[in-house]
């Protein structure tokens, strides 16, 4: 049997658990009508009431406002192979976000032309597309993982930071009038030259489906490129 | 689209531009501090700052911070976060420290803004979204979202705002609800006979799930029903399915 006291905490223990219950079920309540959680200070007794004073201070915590560069814009360029339609040159912007040292999410936008497909020359002038046609653009959403971080040194002198990354993702290629689900994937090495700049190079390939030369196939589009960003 | 990317951009600049920086100086609690080159683990140390030093923060990239010695000759160079964390802002006269604090690594300091990227399927066509959502509060956020949707026989735009609901935002898998309107354009394609582009307005409601992977990092499954309110007798409902990643900032 418990005594006199323990019975006393036993009973004070119980409120507690009860009025937690209670915070719970108002909780839930409100949270189902789309309240964030509210305070229930009113409801315990404050030091004041204690009639206390509370002889520390409180300090003030003010958070300092330190400029974080996690994002990055940059422009590229180089070959983009268009499956049947011949290698052109190719403008690239993108818009990087780092999340973590590893990690990072990429928007890319980009333009190119299309060269002259095996069917144009074979044709004698017939064009398998019209003149309006002859754009291709893209834009892909995709994430990054930065692979193999470490040195690497040119000649004796300098020393510059450098990483390999894999990057794939989803996006749209405007290709022959027509908007096309593409799925791209590649490797990249990116050279760190300070702390704001840093230098690109990569291989993408860009994979979507089209009909343009009869039936239905998958084709596989390589871009190669190299470029910059800068951190802001 | 370009259009829709440059929008995006410009917000995306005026955000971080936003707050004036500070740099402010602090002093070194751990026994000591290692200052890499660059910002991450496979760049090499160059210098150590011993406990007690006096040094100054002057820019954060992901988990590192650009910190530069208060000495005559300055050396700067990147320290961890993990190693920043006891540095004390001041000392006070009785030895005990001020830390300073540096918000938005943790799940329990949610951060403000969230960029989602995302594909899935949307009534059996390709969808690609993107999306740009503010906290209200740590149960409320609002989202403007961004699709494109490629399918066999019609394309289509969709732009939504929803309103978002997460009950247990702390959580590692947290659920959330959502209800929104938005427009969508179709456009038939050309290979169509009575190729019509249509704009019609739509409403949504869905739930989804959300991951936490990492700092300031997500994976999200989605599901949503979309009502088009279409012109004809019968309203279309079609179910779109995402799979994403988000990250907050």
């Amino acid at each position: 049997m418990e005594t006199g006291l323990q019975r006393i905490l036993l009973i004070a223990k119980l409120k507690v658990r009860l009025k937690q219950v209670s915070y719970l079920g108002r909780y839930l309540a409100l949270a189902s009508l789309g309240f964030a959680l509210p305070a229930t200070a009113e409801e315990s007794l404050s030091i004041e009431d204690l009639g206390l004073t509370p002889v520390l201070e409180r300090r003030e915590v003010k958070i300092a406002g330190i400029d974080t560069e996690d994002f990055a814009v940059g422009i590229s360029g180089g070959l983009f192979s268009v499956e049947d339609f011949e290698s052109n040159p190719i403008a690239i912007a993108h818009l990087t976000y780092h999340v973590t040292e590893d990690f990072f999410v990429q928007a890319r936008f980009a333009q190119s032309e299309l060269g002259e497909s095996s069917f144009d020359r074979l044709s004698g002038g017939a064009q398998l597309l019209g003149s309006e046609d002859k754009d291709i653009t893209f834009y892909d959403l995709s994430l990054g993982v930065n692979v193999f971080p470490g040195e690497t040194f040119i000649w004796d002198r300098w020393a510059v930071n450098s990483t390999f990354y894999f990057v794939g993702g989803v996006g749209a290629t405007q290709f022959a009038g027509s908007d096309r689900f593409t799925i791209n994937g590649g490797v990249g090495y990116r050279l760190i030259a300070n702390d704001f700049l840093a230098f690109n190079f990569q291989v993408r390939d860009h994979v979507f489906d089209t009909e343009i030369t009869g039936s239905k196939k998958a084709t596989h589009n390589i871009e190669l490129g190299a470029g910059f960003s800068i951190f802001f | 689209m370009i259009k829709t990317l440059s929008l995006i951009s410009i917000l995306i600049f005026s955000l971080s531009a936003h707050a004036a920086a500070e740099h402010p100086d602090v002093l070194v609690m751990e026994p000591y501090i290692e200052l890499h080159t660059g910002p991450g683990r496979g760049y090499p140390v160059f210098h150590v700052v011993a406990g007690g030093g006096s040094i100054r923060i002057l820019k954060r990239r992901t988990n590192w911070f650009l910190i530069e010695t208060n000495d005559r000759r300055p050396i700067s160079g990147w320290a961890k976060h993990r190693d920043m964390r006891m540095t004390a802002t001041s000392l006070e006269d009785d030895g005990s420290a001020i830390y300073a604090v540096f918000p938005g690594y943790d799940r329990s300091i949610p951060a403000k803004w969230r960029w989602t990227i995302a594909g899935g399927d949307f009534g059996r066509a390709a969808a690609i979204s993107t999306a740009l959502a503010y906290r209200l509060t740590p149960n409320i956020a609002v989202q403007l979202e961004g699709t494109q949707i490629l399918g066999e026989f019609s394309d289509g735009k969709m732009l939504n705002v929803s309103i978002q609901h997460y009950p247990f935002p702390l959580w590692r898998v947290s659920p959330y609800f959502q209800l929104g309107a938005g427009v969508l354009q179709t456009e038939p394609s050309a290979t169509l006979v009575q190729a019509e582009d249509r704009i019609d307005n739509t409403l949504l409601v869905g739930g989804g799930l959300n991951v936490f992977l990492g700092r300031r990092f997500n994976l999200f499954l989605d599901f949503r029903r979309h009502t088009v309110l279409t012109s004809r007798d019968d309203n279309e409902e079609i179910d779109e399915w995402k799979l994403g990643f988000n990250v907050s900032f």
